[in-house]
């Protein structure tokens, strides 16, 4: 009985983005902090008493990776668009294109995109496996369709002859959103190796925190992408 | 379910086959092995480079038979060409600050002690680990196909380390090398961005979530202070170098115009040209930007793990604990993001205004309080100790001795209106070959040293160790501190050649006595490769503690077994430093050793009942 409680209970704490601070304690923190190095005093406290355990697993490890990725993309990002602004007040060969309107339905696939990811995490945090496998193809097939979408805009602006190497508004509209569209390729290949999973039985615990950690923090790079889509959206088309 | 289910021993058990246990390895003993193995190869081909610079600067007019069959262009005639040499500065500069400053130190014996000192029994994600890996060697292959991609005029491109736009970004038109040797730096450069950003990923996870019970951040060795923030660093600068070569790349290939120029003089150029496309507008200062943004935190990425590995063995080898653990974290750390927001000062003669000049130099030398912090602490840590005086220690104090030479001379640079006078002279080469270069290469000389008898369960040689230690000492300061002479003299860095000019009619014996200097230094390096080697398989076999130090690695066999501690997690009690504990049994305390004495005496609540610490 205990153990189911404990079960449930880690399980909880890893599919629960909102509880961080438990989970990142639960992960980060060390168990006897009675001395510090070197003279630094603080924390009385004892210690477990149970050397040569084995190792402990942690879940949070995949959530802490995913924000630590996102991290470096977000200074990838910074970098372009910093270079960006500074490329267009630099020169007057600077000619805005014209938004091509099929963005707007991709800006609404990446949306509805993130409300599905989001149902599907949660179904797989009530223990729904059908409900979280659902939820996650469909998140998979609007992320493919908003990478087709993508692919549209670019077909419309060719046909306009407005390639690359245009101008420098056209390279860096093609640059953001291949680069964009290759980040999110990663991300549908971590959702279609999740589905590809949902229907495998996890035999151990571990098995079943990894899942749930590795489901959660695709749920993060999830929201993300769909939060860079629209800075990136907002820079191209609306930033004077 | 029993209760123990959820604490499940997952023992990896070690691969068999061969290609699973040294090739492909998912092991991080294995993978910081290979890192270092790259490095061992990488700076062969920099200091042979290195070499070969200086032979040219000496003797200007030598016949080389042998390289004029393999470039016969780079040596028309016999002799070696401008543009050879400067593909050579390039080259050597790329090869040394990518594969070997950052591989050896981070990628090297980070991913081989930073699991283990936090008594954690791998990566946190051990396939992105031997991704990091390969694609940095894949990286090294492309950089090394550039040698040969320029028809035999130049090594690769001639555009020095920074690559420079917008005679980087034209491509072929900008003459040798410029074709087919800068696109393959390019690429390879952003190959190497990619593998030290999953190795980046794989550290900072690693070292927040898989810390052993009782290892809080502050009873963590300093090496891994310095590990973590130097891939915070590497995790943050490395995607703008990413950024700025895809632009790069884009202008060299795609036709664009990021980085290329004003219309008005390339513009002309076109009309004659038709082998130039049409471009206005770009800006060559944002390449400065994006490259410095990215280049000067990549100093620290090279120098902070040396300084981690210095604290340690300066510590383990006084005798003492580190003085002022808590200042040298937070020095590591300063030095670390004070690093982000200083790289105008490479820039300070780009045109840019002289109030962002100010205000990076105040930034810039500002890096020095934090840099004393350390010194201050290094010297207080050697300071009354009986020290011992091994070859690993030798280099750690070596590392200091360097350090604050090549450091010095930073608050010489940082200063815009001395920095208009010293920019691109010999003065800047030796203050970063000083202080970037050496320093940290000693700083890995000792981590070798000190770390040899762990990786491979035996000594390296003692005597030969400190044959190495002292002409490398004497050596590197015999080639750099002229290097300061000569850019007083105004000598200007990148030169093939001095010889025309009356205000250096005196300076080439300077010039040949830093060959000579250099040729020992580099020789001397075959006793290391030979110690190292030969050591692997005849040194004297080492215990599990040879050098009675206290962190968790020498707590584990020699070497360590595939999951670093046999199945068992440590537990750990105290500090990393405790040598010379008063009253302690033995005059280091291993980090593992419960707290008997505490408990005794009624300080903190007793426990040792299997109850959870966090519940006092």
């Amino acid at each position: 009985m205990r153990s189911q409680r404990v079960w449930e209970k880690q399980a909880e704490m890893a599919a629960t983005v909102t509880s961080t601070e438990r989970v990142i304690d639960a992960g980060i923190g060390g168990g006897p902090r009675s001395r510090g190095g070197n003279g630094f005093h603080k924390n009385g406290g004892g210690h477990s008493g149970d050397d040569g355990a084995p190792f402990r697993y942690s879940p949070a490890r995949y959530r802490i990776g995913a924000w630590v990725a996102i991290a470096s993309i977000v200074m990838l990002f910074t970098a372009l668009a910093s270079a960006y602004i500074v490329r267009s007040a630099s020169g007057n060969d600077w000619r805005p294109i014209v938004m091509p309107k099929v963005l707007w339905l991709s800006t609404a696939l990446i949306l509805i995109s993130s409300v599905t990811m989001e149902i599907s995490r949660r179904s797989l945090k009530q223990q729904s496996d059908q409900g979280y496998g659902r939820w996650l193809m469909l998140t998979v097939v609007l992320g493919l369709g908003f990478l087709g979408s993508q692919i549209i805009a670019w077909r419309q602006l060719i046909r306009q002859g407005v390639y690359m190497s245009s101008n420098p508004h056209s390279s860096f509209f093609y640059l953001f959103t291949a680069a964009h569209g290759l980040h999110l390729l990663g991300g549908i290949l971590a959702l279609t190796y999740l589905l590809l999973r949902t229907t495998q039985r996890r035999e151990t615990v571990e098995g079943e925190l990894r899942r749930v950690g590795a489901a959660d923090a695709a749920t993060i790079y999830w929201h993300f992408m769909d939060g860079l889509w629209i800075c990136l959206f907002l820079l191209l088309f609306f930033w004077k | 379910m029993a209760e123990a289910t959820h604490e499940v021993v997952h023992r990896h058990e070690p691969p068999k086959s061969f290609i699973r246990k040294y090739i492909f390895s998912l092991d991080h003993k294995v993978i910081g092995i290979q890192y270092i193995l790259l490095a061992l190869s990488a700076v062969l081909v920099g200091m042979i480079m290195s070499v070969l610079m200086r032979l040219r600067l000496s003797w200007p007019d030598h016949q080389w038979t042998t390289l004029a069959k393999i470039f016969p262009t780079g040596f028309a005639g016999g002799v070696m060409q401008p543009e050879f040499y400067l593909s050579l500065v390039t080259m050597h500069g790329t090869i040394m600050v990518f594969f070997v400053l950052t591989t050896a130190p981070q990628g090297g014996f980070g991913n081989y002690f930073l699991p283990i000192q936090i008594g954690a029994e791998d990566m946190a994600f051990p396939f992105l680990n031997m991704m990091s890996f390969w694609v940095t060697f894949v990286g090294f292959v492309v950089l090394l196909s550039a040698i040969f991609a320029s028809g035999g005029a130049t090594v690769g491109s001639i555009g020095g380390w920074t690559q420079y736009a917008p005679l980087s970004a034209l491509g072929e038109i900008a003459g040798p090398g410029q074709g087919m040797g800068v696109t393959l730096w390019v690429i390879s450069i952003a190959i190497f961005c990619m593998g030290s950003l999953l190795g980046a990923l794989n550290f900072i996870t690693t070292l927040l979530n898989m810390r052993t019970r009782g290892m809080s951040l502050m009873r963590m060795p300093l090496t891994c202070w310095a590990w973590f923030t130097t891939a915070v660093l590497a995790l943050l600068s490395f995607p703008v170098l990413l950024g700025g070569g895809i632009l790069l790349l884009l202008d060299r290939l795609a036709g664009t115009s990021f980085f290329i120029p004003a219309n008005e003089y390339l513009g002309v150029l076109a009309g004659s040209d038709p082998r130039l496309p049409y471009h206005a507008g770009g800006s060559p200062l944002l390449w400065q930007h994006l490259f410095w943004f990215f280049g000067h935190p990549e100093v620290y990425i090279a120098i902070l793990p040396g300084m981690g590995a210095t604290s340690h063995i300066l510590s383990t080898f006084a005798r003492k604990p580190v003085f002022g653990y808590r200042a040298m974290v937070f020095a590591i750390f300063a030095i670390g993001m004070l690093g982000f927001f200083v790289w105008g000062h490479h820039m300070f003669i780009s045109g840019m205004s002289p109030y962002s000049a100010i205000a990076f130099s105040i930034l810039t030398l500002s890096i020095g309080v934090p840099s004393a912090i350390k010194t201050f602490n290094w010297i207080g840590t050697l300071w009354g100790a009986r020290i011992r005086f091994t070859t690993p220690m030798l280099f750690a104090i070596g590392f200091v001795s360097v350090f604050v030479a090549g450091g010095i001379t930073g608050l010489v640079l940082g200063q815009t209106s001395l920095d208009f006078f010293f920019h691109d002279t010999y003065f800047v080469t030796a203050h970063f070959h000083l202080v970037m270069g050496v320093a940290s290469i000693f700083g890995m000389f000792a981590a070798t040293y000190f770390w040899f008898p762990k990786m491979f369960g035996r000594m390296m040689h003692e005597g030969l160790g400190k044959i190495h230690f002292w002409i490398t000492f004497v050596g590197v300061y015999a080639i750099f501190v002229p290097f300061h002479a000569m850019g007083l003299l105004g000598m200007p860095r990148r030169y093939a050649q001095f010889t025309e000019y009356e205000f250096l009619k005196n300076a080439p014996p300077l010039v040949m006595f830093v060959t000579i200097a250099a040729i020992v230094t580099v020789s001397v390096q075959v006793v290391f490769y030979f110690n190292l080697f030969w050591s692997m398989f005849k040194g004297k076999k080492a215990g599990d503690n040879p050098w009675e130090a206290t962190t968790l690695e020498w707590t584990t066999a020699t070497p360590p077994p595939h999951d670093n501690f046999a199945g068992h997690e440590p537990v750990v009690y105290r500090g990393p430093y405790e040598f010379s504990v008063p009253g302690a049994p033995k005059d280091y305390t291993m980090q593992t050793e419960p707290e008997e004495v505490e408990v005794a005496a009624g300080l903190g609540e007793t426990s040792g009942n299997g109850g959870d610490g966090h519940k006092h």
